[in-house]
């Protein structure tokens, strides 16, 4: 596993303390990079794999972090806020518990206290042969170490390959994608939001990042509209051992209900691809039916068409698709045993 | 290596014109050379001031609140909690196990909240209250309640993931005083032992919330 090594190699730290200041500084520094809760970078750093000269950290930007309440129904909630601050606002719990779940079931109390919404949102893949270090397509080199035959692929992707195979590791992700939320991106001279469904970049589109941020671009926020508040939401995760661990597939969804009837639905699986996978297929199907297990267990079949698993990851087919029936025939929000 | 450039084209310009003799460029030469080292110190004086609002909240000289104490101490831009605590506040007791935020060794309260100290900089916690194993006894001795609740059920074997176990037994009992069994394995996820000693680990949990109760 990792080597530990004595110290991270030196860089220039800056604090500021308001979102002007810092995007000001990474508008002047190249290359510089964001440090929020840590967790994904230090590790890098540790690894001398990622090596910058510059380091803005932005624990001191106090508008960075908090839950608000927007017009609409919605939130609207800082980058910076903790994930543990997520798991337990009661605005969140009370409107959108398919998030606070997410946020609940990442990783430790440790990381929750201390990892960032934005921070969990916009984190690195997780596929060993990249984080390890090896010159990987992801890492700017000309081959998938985890594509091959004799690859351990277990966690990897099963839908979306495109030459990497790593899968997004993000559980908030799938949440705010079910919720219909959006990333709102500052940097020094521009604003702009973006949808969370298209916040995520496949290896197709760009195969060295995960996401839409440019260099000098700072998630400052995440905004989610009043539509889906107070709505039927599902979250199950599914993973090794149940602290720690990283989703091998996870589903989140919204359902609209009304007279024993889904009227409209968000289904988003994660865990299985580059990205968050919105299922829009199952989310046509349910639309005008009943949630039972019967409407699940066509929705279950249709959520993993098109999947090609890799060779040592075709679990996650029964997998996703047994998430995704849950999802589907309702029940309680989050594992809904058997 | 751009000051020593610098530098030394000051110093041949200050060699008389045109009378570029060897003595005078060796002196330039040798002026340069003394530069380079004290124009290091300049430069970063230079540097800090330019980045004045932001370099001034980030001092050479930073002062903790470990404990209770305040302590001074030269910290690196990139030093980890941990690299603090242990190798230059001595306080050896927070261990650090993978050095990577998965075992939970080095656990320690910040404002009462627990962290992996292992994965924080030192320089994000200033003027933040930093609690680590040495200070949970009173200095009369007197063992914090969830220590002798550890002590009397013997709760590890090796012990050397106790001091962050231990830590995030406070933060725990300091959030919710009356968890359930399930909820303090949950609330203690974040620590692993290698001796598998879970289960009196949890026995030291429920024994220490007890204690906690009645001292309150």
């Amino acid at each position: 596993m990792a080597i530990i090594r004595d110290m991270i190699p030196t860089f220039d730290l800056f604090q500021p303390t308001d979102i002007g200041e810092a995007l000001r500084l990474l508008d002047e520094h190249d290359g510089a990079w964001v440090l929020a809760g840590g967790l994904d970078s230090l590790d890098w750093f540790k690894d001398r794999i990622k090596r910058p000269e510059t380091v803005v950290e932005l624990t001191g930007v106090a508008d960075l972090a908090g839950i608000r309440e927007g017009e609409d129904g919605g939130l609207e909630i800082g980058a910076m806020t903790t994930l543990a601050e997520v798991a337990r606002s009661k605005l969140i719990r009370g409107r959108f518990p398919v998030l606070a779940q997410s946020a609940a079931e990442v990783a430790t109390p440790q990381i929750r206290n201390q990892g960032t919404l934005g921070g969990n949102l916009i984190q690195d893949t997780r596929c060993w042969y990249y984080r390890g270090g090896w010159p990987c397509y992801r890492a700017g080199g000309n081959i998938c170490y985890a594509g091959t035959p004799k690859s351990m692929n277990r966690e990897h992707a099963v839908i979306g390959q495109n030459r990497c195979v790593a899968v997004n590791g993000s559980d908030t992700a799938g949440a705010l994608m079910a919720l219909d939320a959006w990333m709102v991106i500052h940097s020094a001279d521009k604003e702009r939001e973006i949808a969370a469904a298209d916040f995520f970049l496949g290896p197709d589109i760009d195969i060295e990042r995960m996401t839409v941020l440019e260099p000098g671009e700072l998630l400052t926020a995440v905004r989610i509209p009043g539509n889906w508040a107070g709505t039927r939401q599902y979250w199950e995760k599914v993973r090794d051992r149940q602290s720690w661990d990283w989703a091998l597939a996870s589903v989140a969804a919204a359902f609209d209900e009304s007279d024993g009837l889904i009227r409209g639905a968000r289904i988003v699986v994660n865990g299985v691809a580059p990205t968050p996978v919105r299922i829009g297929a199952v989310e046509e199907f349910v639309s005008g039916r009943t949630a039972d297990d019967d409407t699940g267990l066509v929705a279950g079949e249709l959520a993993i068409r098109g999947f090609r698993p890799l060779r040592h990851n075709d679990f996650k087919l029964p997998l996703t698709r047994n998430l995704v029936r849950r999802a589907v025939r309702g029940g309680a929000l989050a594992g809904a045993a058997e | 290596m751009t000051e020593a450039t610098v530098d030394r084209a000051d110093a041949t310009m200050e060699s008389p014109r045109g009378g570029s003799s060897r003595r005078t460029f060796i002196k330039g030469v040798i002026a340069a050379g003394a530069a380079v080292p004290a124009s290091g110190y300049m430069f970063r004086a230079g540097g800090a001031s330019a980045r004045a609002t932001v370099r001034a909240t980030m001092p050479r000289i930073t002062t903790l609140t470990v404990n209770g104490t305040r302590r001074s101490t030269d910290v690196l831009p990139q030093e980890t909690l941990a690299m603090t605590l242990r190798y230059k506040l001595g306080l050896t007791g927070t261990k650090l196990g993978c050095d990577r935020a998965e075992c939970g060794a080095c656990t320690v309260l910040i404002d009462g909240v627990n962290h992996y100290s292992c994965s924080v900089l030192t320089h994000t916690v200033r003027g933040r209250e930093i609690t680590t194993i040495e200070g949970l006894a009173s200095a009369d001795g007197t063992l914090h309640p969830v220590q002798q609740a550890v002590v009397e059920e013997g709760g590890f074997q090796c012990a050397f993931c106790a001091p962050g176990f231990i830590m995030s037994m406070v933060a725990m009992v300091n959030e919710n005083p009356t968890p359930t069994r399930e909820e303090a394995a949950e609330a203690l996820s974040g620590n692993l032992c290698r001796c598998g000693d879970y289960d009196k680990i949890l026995n030291s949990a429920m024994r220490a919330v007890d204690y906690a109760r009645r001292m309150a």
